[in-house]
């Protein structure tokens, strides 16, 4: 195809991500080197018969002047990565001078909000990941083994989880496991203990959030699995059949290794869509105890007195960097596919 | 030969069955839970006393006289305005998954037939961008948005979501039109036939397919979204999901439980059904990436 109609078809589409994809992380950018304005301070005298007092004010008009005149707010260069609620280089430089024992560093920087976010991102994706991909594995096998006639009604009620919203996702599963639902009421009978509940301790929540983060991502790692079932040779199995392996054996030997690749493929997915875990948290009502990257920068935009351009935009930075971390085996994979291809 | 490997053992069977049951409770129960609840009052749905009253309708019993109660739907449908929410996201999903077909098909179609190498890396970059976070571009949308005064409406939102899109349509319809024999369009080009024509009369009768499984992606995401829509549109012009979460917390809604239930289900009522239909091509879709490597 020669390059003009090449351009002409690719335009409207390349046009679309350029203006709604690129440049946003540009302007991001752009925001993270920017912080709020200073509010303009005056000192006004207030006189009555007792005497004279200085208050100290905020000079309403000038500040709304320095506000229309500079939008963006002033330029702080790098100075928001660095500060109390980013990467809080001073903060760990401090508590690094002044610790008595690894473990109350490792506290305090725990507890600063980007580190404690990260925490809960990167436990979240890895502890989602693995059991996914063993259990979709699993319910792969056995629904390969039904009868033709109750696969399709099957594979349908198995991929009902992956298609709903994360936000209905968690609000359905929130309503059964909260204290006055079916089965947070039912674990407190269980246990006897009527204060028993999901919101009780920190780690109670995160585990949950686990189980729904698992939930939500099997029916993809079934879906793809299952569809490579159906393209393990069948040569293999039966010469295997023959010299008398077990199932378990042909399944051990034979399957799994012929689904290696697309098992990297479904955890690689995995790590990077769990990454941005958001909307769980909020479905869950679980900001008290468990935040990650992309809910901090929903807070700052959430902001009620400011919107906190620049804050989200430098968490929207760092994010992204976690992103390509991440997106690089992916990319490299996809490089060589391509390779292959020519 | 084949009959004798595929022959499972009864135990097997039986095993393998209760694991199919109880997998199927896992990832369908919940949602039977909430449809049943809907029709309960947030006592019932929500009891501190008793969970068998969700079962029984206790207190909806005492509240309206009956077992089972409309109350919630016609509420919120009413007084929640969900009705104005459902009219929005059809309005942005219809205009999404068109939008983004249109851009879609003619930008994969230039992919797989150019031989370029520049294809490669306009590729290589719509991974890229389809890999951001949404939320970290919707932080870079707000302050320009502002400032042009367009944000809140339809309009906006819409095109966001059709360039948020555009990374998966793409590289699905150039993995369909891949697929696509060339002698087809390259003997219309012989012909006589320009690019678009050959597009037009020959390439697009035989797309529908990967169409169909394209827009089923583009619809799922305009649907479902809560991110870009929550942030991009005023409380006026939510779309059904930032609606439900709006009758969670704020204070104008003052934490309607029941309203959040009820809208839950008739949110995903039709995003089910449409799955059903289009089931195979969903799975088709799913796996297009992933199995060939």
């Amino acid at each position: 195809m020669p390059h003009r109609t090449f351009i002409w078809f690719i335009l409207p589409t390349a046009l679309a991500m350029i203006l709604f994809i690129g440049l946003p992380i540009v302007s991001s950018f752009f925001q993270s080197l920017h912080i709020e304005n200073e509010q303009v301070l005056m000192e006004v005298e207030n006189c009555d018969p007792f005497g004279c007092t200085t208050n100290v004010r905020v000079d309403v008009e000038a500040t709304e002047k320095i506000e229309a005149e500079n939008p963006l707010g002033r330029f702080n260069g790098f100075g928001t990565y660095i500060d109390r609620n980013h990467l809080a280089f001073d903060e760990i430089r401090e508590a690094w001078d002044n610790k008595s024992s690894i473990g109350e560093f490792k506290d305090i920087v725990l507890n600063l909000p980007f580190y404690k976010a990260l925490l809960f991102t990167l436990t979240f994706c890895f502890a989602v990941t693995p059991p996914v991909i063993v259990l979709g594995f699993i319910v792969a096998l056995s629904v390969n083994t039904l009868a033709k006639s109750l696969k399709g009604l099957i594979v349908f009620g198995t991929i009902l989880p992956m298609i709903v919203t994360p936000l209905i996702g968690s609000l359905v599963l929130f309503w059964m496991i909260d204290s006055q639902g079916i089965i947070g009421a039912s674990i407190q009978i269980l246990f006897d203990d009527p204060n028993l509940s999901l919101k009780a301790s920190s780690n109670l929540t995160w585990i949950t959030l686990i189980i729904y983060g698992i939930w939500h991502n099997t029916p993809f790692a079934f879906v793809v699995f299952y569809a490579a079932l159906q393209t393990v040779p069948q040569d293999p199995l039966e010469a295997a059949y023959i010299d008398g392996a077990t199932r378990f054996e042909r399944v051990r030997f034979i399957v799994i290794p012929h689904l290696y690749p697309v098992a990297t493929f479904i955890m690689l997915i995995c790590l990077m869509d769990n990454f941005r875990v958001f909307e769980p948290i909020i479905g869950f009502s679980a900001e008290g105890v468990a935040q990650s990257l992309s809910w901090m920068i929903y807070q700052d935009l959430r902001n009620e007195n400011k919107m906190l351009f620049g804050s989200a935009g430098a968490t929207s930075m760092l994010t992204i960097l976690g992103i390509a971390f991440l997106l690089t085996p992916v990319l490299i994979r996809t490089w060589k596919e391509f390779k292959t291809e020519r | 030969m084949n009959q004798t490997i595929n022959k499972y053992s009864k135990q097997i069977i039986i095993v393998n069955s209760i694991f199919i049951l109880f997998w199927l409770t896992i990832s369908i129960f919940p949602f039977i839970w909430t449809l049943w609840g809907s029709f309960k009052v947030k006592a019932d749905f929500f009891s501190r006393a008793d969970w068998t009253y969700a079962l029984s309708g206790f207190n909806t019993l005492i509240e309206t006289g009956a077992t089972t109660t409309f109350k919630a739907y016609l509420e919120s449908w009413t007084e929640g305005e969900f009705g104005r929410a459902t009219m929005n996201t059809m309005i942005v999903t219809v205009s999404v998954v068109s939008i983004s077909l249109f851009l879609g098909t003619l930008g994969a179609y230039a992919l797989s037939r150019s031989t370029f190498k520049y294809t490669f890396y306009i590729l290589i970059i719509a991974l890229i961008f389809r890999a951001m976070p949404h939320i970290t571009l919707v932080s870079g949308y707000l302050f320009p948005f502002f400032q042009l005064n367009i944000w809140g409406i339809l309009p906006t939102t819409i095109i966001v979501l059709v360039a948020i899109n555009q990374p998966f349509t793409l590289w699905l319809l150039y993995s369909f039109f891949k697929t696509v024999p060339k002698e087809l369009d390259e003997s219309a080009l012989i012909d006589g036939c320009s690019y678009f024509q050959a597009f037009r009369y020959i390439i697009m009768p035989v797309m529908w397919p990967g169409v169909v499984t394209a827009g089923l992606f583009s619809m799922m995401l305009a649907y479902n979204d809560f991110t870009v829509t929550a942030l991009l549109l005023n409380q006026h012009n939510y779309t059904m999901v930032p609606k439900i979460n709006a009758y969670l917390g704020t204070v104008e809604y003052g934490g309607n439980y029941m309203w959040a239930v009820s809208s839950v289900v008739s949110a995903t009522a039709p995003l089910f059904m449409i799955i059903w239909f289009f089931q195979k091509q969903l799975i088709s879709g799913l796996t297009a990436g992933a199995v060939k490597g």
